[in-house]
């Protein structure tokens, strides 16, 4: 019998609203908003009150999925990542970086999404990237 | 809490751990500079030097309930206070806590707190520590709105709930919203994708629904973003529960509440005064 809270940030929007994730026998329980956090104050609107629903939802993707056929497939890391390099490739090359823009995620990390970033910006060169945080 | 009086009630937890007297105990846990809900067990008694009593409250008796959900059979504990107190007792008087198996060690809130919350009673019934602090009255806010025409009121309360921002944070922090399903989760009755119930039939429904429960913590109140003054609403339906039933949610020790008799199909036709 275990029940304590982790003290996070909620992963949504650009606020950075303070959560106490509530956690019982290592399982997330429950989410509620930290009262001493400095911006938040123990507020919290509707995504973070949820924002711990995504984490075992039978929806969310755990592995690469790749058309084929018309048919998502499962398929290795390897083969996923060595398709999207070789379209973007393809793409750049046909119609320039311009034609290719990303949306990153607030669910990432702070440094994955710098790093996707970078990506666009050095690897793709363009500038169209943005992230669901700066709605 | 006073340190000293914290250290007694640590030493009372730890020796409760330790006889068994309780599988574990819900309190408050100070761990990285933010005090937040925990349960305290045998397994780490140590933990429970870092058990405070401050002026933060999280609904102590929600978690309590969430534990005793996974682990029906345990005997658990609550350090209470006297809102906590008060939500224990609706939980068992609304079956969802067995008062046999809630032990419930009380401490008492200091006069700057019970100002600061305007509590009603900002005691449990019998603490094991700290000194009682005398209740604040705050009827002034509901008796300055009562004291307006209708439509000014009808104004007022259009405006409050106007501001809502649909978070239900009323919803999830409320100790006595224990219902296991509810209307705005149900995909048949709130499909993704629609909006959510217009104002104020969100705020009237959950009213009505808190008439029998609302111990006038005031948790609704301090997680609403949009400074709806809940609390004075759920006073009202407070002071009617009180006129026409006599009874006081957390107040009234025993007995059934208003909505848990079934009664004889006359209550409401006007044959009675």
């Amino acid at each position: 019998m275990d029940y304590k809270t982790v003290y996070t940030i909620c992963p949504f929007c650009g606020s950075a609203c303070g959560v106490l994730l509530e956690v019982m026998d290592g399982r997330i329980e429950g989410v509620l908003p930290c009262k001493t956090n400095p911006v938040s104050r123990g507020n919290m609107c509707i995504k973070g009150w949820s924002a711990d629903e995504f984490i075992y939802s039978p929806e969310r993707l755990n592995r690469p999925l790749l058309k084929k056929n018309g048919q998502l497939e499962e398929v290795e890391w390897g083969e996923a990542i060595e398709f999207v390099a070789s379209r973007l490739k393809a793409i750049k090359t046909a119609h320039g970086a311009d034609s290719i823009g990303a949306l990153s995620s607030a669910k990432c990390t702070t440094e994955e999404n710098y790093l996707f970033q970078k990506f666009m910006r050095t690897v793709i060169g363009t500038n169209n990237i943005d992230h669901c945080a700066r709605l | 809490m006073a340190r000293v009086v914290v250290d007694r009630l640590r030493e009372i937890i730890r020796e409760s751990l330790q006889e068994g007297k309780a599988a574990g105990v819900v309190a408050m846990k100070l761990l990285e500079g933010h005090p937040r809900p925990h349960l305290f067990t045998k397994a780490d008694l140590k933990d429970v030097d870092a058990l405070v009593v401050d002026e933060t409250r999280y609904p102590l008796a929600a978690v309590l309930l969430k534990i005793r959900r996974k682990y029906p059979e345990a005997r658990l504990g609550i350090v209470a206070r006297g809102c906590d107190e008060r939500a224990v007792i609706e939980l068992v008087r609304n079956e969802q806590l067995d008062k046999e198996l809630v032990v419930v060690y009380g401490v008492t809130c200091d006069k700057e707190l019970a100002a600061y919350c305007k509590c009603p009673q900002p005691f449990p019934e019998n603490p094991i520590v700290g000194d009682k602090a005398a209740p604040v009255s705050a009827r002034e806010d509901l008796e300055r709105i009562e004291g307006l025409g209708a439509e000014e009121r009808l104004a007022f309360w259009m405006g409050q709930f106007g501001k809502c921002i649909k978070c239900y944070g009323c919803r999830n922090i409320c100790p006595l919203c224990f219902c296991t399903s509810c209307t705005l989760d149900e995909e048949e009755l709130t499909q993704t994708g629609t909006m959510p119930p217009e104002t104020p039939i969100f705020h009237l429904v959950r009213a009505l629904h808190m008439a029998e429960r609302c111990i006038d913590c005031g948790l609704c109140e301090e997680a609403c973003p949009s400074h709806i003054p809940l609390r004075t609403f759920y006073k009202k339906m407070r002071s009617i529960m009180e006129t026409h039933f006599n009874f006081s949610p957390g107040m009234t020790k025993e007995g059934k509440g208003p909505f848990q008799y079934l009664g004889d199909g006359t209550f409401g036709t006007g044959e009675a005064g």
